[in-house]
């Protein structure tokens, strides 16, 4: 299906996965494109693996595409990045959050987690690593880390013709408004940064 | 302006403009949002949240025969629960129209069970609905009140998760009002007495056939017809995949009403095209009747009887087409949802977890996640109501094979209690069960994302309800109640104690653990937090026996991770050695 982009974001349940997927369906609405975003509730919520999916282009059928077929992975959590990575073309990019959160598997001692996520990424893929926890926190509340990351995606999207600052203005609730929009242009910083 | 919208959203946005009046579910992914997003609308319709499926559909119906439109939704399992008056109503019919939303769980994401429920449709001899994307969900509702009011029958509208969950862009539309005329009583109608329905038995197969032939030029079917080459029969989300998959000339015939199938349509699509594919997720529903109606078609020898389909699915399953994909040689370990720091659940299957000899049945809701490691507190999980009633079952064996080691339990949460754990709680008192219940009460209904219940106190609208009491109800049973705070593990231990104690002497305990859900917005959880001294951890892991998220070991001593914990103190109470605090 040429002419149509698709967007993979994964993280754990809770970290602001389904923010990020907003922001960017209410921009590419504005810039005129066909949109789809599919996404998973209930259980695997629960500090489970999750993941949002978002597809925008002239026309766009499946809500939900497989393996081989993200132009782009933004993946909110490094052991996350791995696990998600076959669902990247070859030639997509990964925009990876450099913060390990240990699962309930690896907490209780199952499993160990495992080291190298962002080598082995980085040696398969061009990659975008930021480490948005540590910006967030350094704003002032990690839980923006979500926006930081989506600051250094949204160049990649591909619609030059979007005001992404003012959709987070748009999107983000009233309170957090300056927050957000210092973790959005931090996030954009640290992304020009990797050019 | 076009909006974005998700199935769910766009069938509540369709359930307003039908001019519906009467709304009535209870929760269960990936339904739940239709009815979460009624309230906005409670000028025009009543919504609420039933106790149980079958109430619902039950109230729904009622409307319906009233005269009104009316509306239910649940998740596919949910019309287990409500089929028997499911079925009734297909013979009996109705005066205002009446939908049943139904939402599938194809691989599973929140499901004990993979059922594909338009074989309901065929077993109830219903219509069956199916939209495949946000828009046709809203505008489909509007023609399954009219069928349902023409054809004089309830209408199964079935979604899947990526129909429900996806959003997509919708124009809107505006409300027409539905005429109400005066009520009347018609027995003969509505007293589903034998020989009513032994009467009403060939007008339910006439019907069957009025709506395959409606189905012939009905705007919800249609042809889309391009190349003779490829002719594609497909529904519901499926129809997305397959028109990105297959080529640009091939045809399409693409169905909203899918039961009754409209076999005269069908038959001359077929005869266009050279070679026939359906296409659709799940059982071969299609397939098979095609097939029967001797029309040579493709379909599940390729595409697969198990979990859902995206794109690269059915482009591999149809083409042979293997993605390209680039493996990182690191492998990423499971992360499986857990429960969540602060849980009040977390208390007492901690408790049970330590326990020798005991057997614990669970129910459906979050405290599903007690039977995961390292907590594995849970001998079996089946179904809304099953934590009771299993138990029972299993203590009546045990009584007939001798075994006597094994202290039995049943546990489910508050709104299970009054979706179907009333009834198994009678079968344990009336029945004399060496079972001792356990209702886990955390003030709201958890895994679908807080949603209120008769013992939550609030109703869907957010407005103080009556005080659904359930000490009182299991005391006016008969039990001996204990109430305690699970995140006391001191306290909640003496209270498992006593109520072992008090099932010996032959009496029947039951324990309620009350704790507000830690994301309950109405009693916020107080944020604290829990330090480990490294100089006082002795390394031996006793905290990670309690699964919490938030607890690890970090350079081989215990670590708790600030951004995650909540300060419920399990941990610090488990803890030999008091080096959390």
């Amino acid at each position: 299906m040429p002419n149509v982009k698709s967007v993979l974001i994964a993280g754990v349940g809770g970290q602001g996965a389904i923010l990020i997927s907003r922001i960017m369906t209410e921009g590419l609405m504005e810039a005129g494109f066909d949109v789809k975003q599919s996404e998973v509730h209930g259980m695997a919520q629960r500090g489970g693996s999750v993941s949002t999916q978002v597809r925008f282009g002239d026309k766009v059928y499946g809500p939900v595409f497989g393996k081989g077929e993200a132009d782009i992975l933004i993946a909110l959590e490094q052991m996350e990045a791995v696990r998600y990575a076959p669902f990247l073309k070859p030639d997509g990019v990964a925009v990876i959050n450099a913060y390990r959160q240990e699962s309930a598997a690896t907490a209780a001692g199952l499993f160990q987690y495992p080291e190298g996520c962002l080598e082995a990424m980085q040696k398969q893929f061009k990659c975008i690593v930021v480490p948005a926890n540590e910006i967030a926190e350094k704003l002032g509340n990690p839980r923006c880390m979500n926006v930081v990351l989506f600051g250094a995606c949204c160049g990649l999207m591909g619609a030059d013709s979007v005001n992404w600052e003012d959709v987070v203005r748009k999107v983000v609730p009233a309170k957090a408004l300056e927050l957000n929009l210092a973790a959005f242009r931090a996030g954009l910083a640290a992304a020009e940064k990797q050019e | 302006m076009k909006q974005l919208l998700s199935g769910n959203e766009a069938i509540a946005r369709g359930i307003w403009e039908a001019g519906i009046k009467v709304a009535s579910a209870y929760p269960g992914t990936p339904s739940t949002e239709v009815i979460e997003n009624l309230p906005q609308y409670r000028d025009d319709i009543y919504c609420e949240w039933a106790p149980n499926e079958k109430v619902a559909l039950e109230v729904a119906y009622g409307a319906a025969v009233a005269g009104s439109r009316s509306v239910t939704a649940m998740k596919m399992v949910g019309l287990n629960v409500a089929a028997d008056p499911f079925f009734t109503a297909s013979y009996l019919g109705v005066k205002g129209g009446f939908v049943i939303v139904n939402a599938d769980d194809p691989s599973m994401h929140s499901s004990q069970n993979e059922q594909d429920n338009r074989y309901y449709a065929r077993a109830a001899k219903v219509p069956l609905i199916e939209p495949s994307d946000a828009q046709e969900c809203k505008d489909f509702v509007r023609y399954a009140c009219e069928i349902s009011e023409q054809f004089d029958t309830p209408v199964l509208f079935r979604t899947t998760t990526r129909v429900s969950h996806s959003k997509s862009l919708v124009e809107l539309g505006e409300r027409t009002e539905h005429e109400f005329t005066p009520y009347a009583r018609n027995t003969k109608k509505y007293v589903c007495t034998p020989a009513n329905s032994y009467a009403k038995r060939p007008l339910v197969e006439k019907r069957l056939a009025d709506l395959a032939e409606f189905g012939y030029d009905s705007p919800l079917n249609r042809v889309e017809m391009k190349g003779t080459k490829i002719g594609v029969i497909s529904a519901s989300v499926a129809y997305q995949y397959a028109k990105e998959v297959f080529p640009e000339d091939a045809s399409f015939l693409k169905l909203g009403l899918t039961f009754p199938l409209p076999m005269r349509l069908i038959r001359e699509f077929a005869e266009k095209v050279e070679t026939l594919y359906v296409v659709e997720e799940l059982e071969p529903f299609m397939e098979d009747q095609i097939k029967a109606a001797g029309i040579p078609c493709i379909g599940k020898e390729l595409t697969g009887t198990m979990y859902e389909m995206n794109t690269q699915v059915l482009r591999e399953r149809i083409f042979g087409t293997k993605p390209e994909t680039k493996l990182p040689d690191v492998d990423a370990v499971p992360r499986p949802p857990a429960l969540c720091p602060g849980c009040p659940h977390r208390g007492f299957f901690y408790a049970m977890s330590r326990r020798k000899n005991v057997v614990l049945t669970g129910d459906i809701g979050c405290y599903t996640l007690g039977g995961t490691p390292p907590l594995n507190a849970l001998d079996s999980v089946v179904c809304m109501g099953g934590g009771f009633t299993v138990a029972m079952g299993i203590s009546k064996s045990f009584e007939r094979e001798g075994v006597t080691d094994k202290l039995i339990f049943g546990c489910m949460g508050d709104s299970t209690f009054c979706h179907s754990g009333l009834t198994g709680a009678a079968e344990i008192i009336y029945n004399k069960g060496n079972v001792i219940p356990v209702v886990l009460d955390n003030r709201i209904t958890g895994m679908t994302g807080q949603q209120d219940n008769p013992a939550s106190g609030y109703t869907l609208l957010g407005e103080p309800s009556n005080d659904f009491n359930i000490e009182k109800v299991l005391d006016a049973m008969g039990f001996t109640v204990f109430i305690v705070d699970p995140l006391d593990l001191a306290a909640m231990n003496e209270t498992i104690d006593s109520a072992i104690a008090l099932r010996k002497e032959g009496k029947f305990p039951a324990i309620i653990t009350r704790r507000p859900c830690v994301l309950l917005k109405r009693m916020p959880t107080p944020r604290k937090l829990c330090r480990v001294d490294p100089e006082k951890c002795r390394s031996c892991k006793m905290c990670l026996g309690c699964g919490c998220p938030a607890i690890a070991l970090k350079d081989g001593k215990a670590h708790v991770d600030s951004g995650q914990c909540i300060g419920c103190t399990v941990c610090a109470q488990i803890c030999p050695f008091g080096a959390i605090s």
